[in-house]
């Protein structure tokens, strides 16, 4: 796939010359349950800038969703905060683009206006919108489907709208939850290498959630495993597998490359020490 | 490589035969135009029978000409001082300016139902209130209250179509799913955004059952509604002709009544249809 150069479409007006961060300090999250708080995340630390492609990992109830919902200002934090560009965000807003496991896209929509979306709702013309909106799905290999609805594109292509619409209100930092959870195993390998290209084409950061641990180690800049009870940061990875593909490594031979599995074993050990023994 | 469907052109057998295939069944599938229109003919012929060989007297069921003749009749305005195409007009009028307003005042209160706790506080037990009740149970105090002048049958009707159409919204506007929301306010959308440009939409396929039930429940209460001191009606005519014992002018609007709120049924669907294809998709 050949990778569309983005200019910045001037878009929102003139953004600032330094280059993008997030910053989660110190963040807290305690539900309250029947027999008494139940704590969500506790202490967590976290640090992106541009170019981050961050992936977190872990067993259900580790508080990756939790997380996310609090960066992307879907939830309130009990303590602590998360900066976006320095400044404390604790309502959504469009610097924060968001792509769910499912059901997001608004079904009576075709697929230009439901990506041109976040532009409607801050009055840019017809046109204008429409300019951009092509120009994300052509990002996402969806050229020629602008007239289409919703419901007659398959999963894979489903989720690949909703990157182009998160892209579309450019934002400083992409959040993605489970995104590509429901698709088949073909379809998630490809949409991942056209997410890699995405990214190396933006530079956007991005947050990723993903049970998946090929999935985690194949996209990661950064991983963090996360674990459960309280939900907590147990270990951070720099990783390059990505970078190796964007340099045009073959994605299978990442893959099957002994470093690779040798990862996938250390994070697979990482997840099951933390969630008990596995379930015999 | 050979693609395996053109070996399946290849033995398929020539000519205008079709080729053998397979598919899952559903249950219920397929056209029942047949048992329709087998239906509709028996009944009708039961009736032509029962009427001609006079197992019925004609007060209690007229042969289906004594309908046509009172059609002919009613057309020509021999039965009142009303053709039918004006008893026609009068009802029409009535039913779709409270079906107009039952839909402008009823949607936007639906909505507001169905995001906000304040309305549905306050609108809630009202509506749940007054909705099982009969319309002519009521019927007497709009009479005392708004007289015997059209805006008492209007209104009449407006709160036996308001309560369908409500109802239907707010469980419309219950139907946003909890992602398209969040989607739509990381894209910025304010409140009122969030209502018109994600709600609304979203509750739009139940809006229109809602719409389809009120405008059934509009002509259900119509006769009701003209009972009282109106002038001309499908409604008045039928319950004049009763008082007269004409039974064959009762068969007549009832017919003319039914014709037209399933030409309606019909039209909403189709419209249905054509404006929420993408209903049950997502």
């Amino acid at each position: 796939m050949s990778i569309v150069a983005t200019e910045r479409t001037g878009f929102p007006a003139q953004r600032d010359a330094a280059p993008d961060t997030l910053q989660v300090e110190n963040l807290s999250v305690r539900y309250a349950t029947g027999d008494g708080n139940m704590v969500a995340l506790s202490n967590i630390e976290l640090s992106m800038a541009a170019g981050d492609f961050v992936v977190a990992i872990g067993a259900s109830g580790c508080g990756k969703t939790t997380l996310l919902s609090v960066m992307a200002g879907f939830l309130e934090a009990t303590e602590g905060q998360v900066r976006v560009n320095g400044r404390v965000t604790s309502q959504p807003g469009a610097d924060r683009g968001v792509v769910f496991q499912r059901n997001a896209l608004m079904p009576w929509l075709n697929v230009v206006d439901n990506v041109a979306f976040g532009l409607k709702l801050r009055g840019l013309s017809k046109r204008e919108r429409h300019d951009i909106a092509s120009e994300k799905l052509g990002l996402v290999g969806l050229s020629g489907f602008e007239g289409r609805m919703i419901y007659e594109l398959s999963g894979g292509m489903q989720q690949r709208v909703g990157i182009a619409r998160a892209l579309a209100c450019d934002p400083s930092v992409l959040l993605l939850d489970e995104p590509f959870a429901a698709l088949d195993a073909f379809t998630r390998e490809q949409i991942q290498e056209l997410l890699l290209e995405v990214w190396s084409a933006t530079e956007k950061m991005v947050f990723f959630i993903t049970h998946s641990v090929e999935e985690a180690l194949f996209l990661a800049t950064r991983l963090i495993v996360m674990t459960p009870r309280p939900g907590r940061i147990e270990k951070t990875y720099q990783l390059d597998f990505g970078r190796r593909f964007l340099a045009g490594r073959d994605a299978r031979g990442i893959k099957s490359a002994s470093d690779f599995i040798q990862w996938r074993e250390t994070i697979l050990n990482d997840i099951h020490q933390d969630a008990g023994r596995p379930i015999r | 490589m050979t693609s395996p469907s053109i070996d399946v052109i290849e033995h398929a057998p020539s000519g205008k035969q079709k080729p053998k295939t397979t598919r899952y069944r559903r249950l219920g599938e397929g056209s029942a135009v047949a048992a329709t229109l087998v239906s509709i003919s028996s009944l009708l012929g039961l009736w032509w029978v029962s009427t001609h060989l006079g197992w019925v007297k004609p007060l209690f069921l007229p042969k289906p000409e004594a309908i046509w003749t009172a059609f002919l009749q009613a057309s020509d305005g021999e039965l009142d001082n009303h053709t039918l195409w004006g008893h026609f007009l009068w009802s029409m009028g009535r039913v779709f300016s409270a079906f107009l307003l039952a839909a402008i005042v009823g949607i936007p209160v639906g909505i507001a139902m169905g995001v906000s706790r304040l309305a549905r506080g306050v609108l809630d037990p009202p509506i749940e209130f007054y909705r099982p009740l009969p319309p002519l149970a009521y019927l007497p105090l709009m009479i005392i209250w708004f007289g015997i002048g059209e805006t008492a049958k209007i209104i009449l009707l407006f709160l036996a179509i308001f309560a369908p159409i409500t109802l239907s919204a707010r469980s419309g506007a219950k139907s946003v799913s909890q992602e398209q929301v969040q989607a739509a306010r990381s894209m910025g959308a304010s409140g009122l955004q969030l209502i018109r440009f994600v709600v609304f939409p979203a509750a739009v396929p139940d809006i229109l059952v809602g719409l389809r039930i009120g405008m059934g429940v509009g002509w259900t209460t119509l006769v009701a509604a003209e009972m009282v001191a109106a002038d001309a009606g499908l409604g008045k005519m039928v319950f004049n002709a009763s008082n007269f014992l004409r039974t064959d002018v009762v068969i007549l609007g009832i017919l003319v009544i039914g014709l037209v709120a399933y030409a309606f049924e019909t039209f909403l669907r189709l419209f249905e249809a054509w404006a929420v294809p993408w209903k049950g998709s997502l």
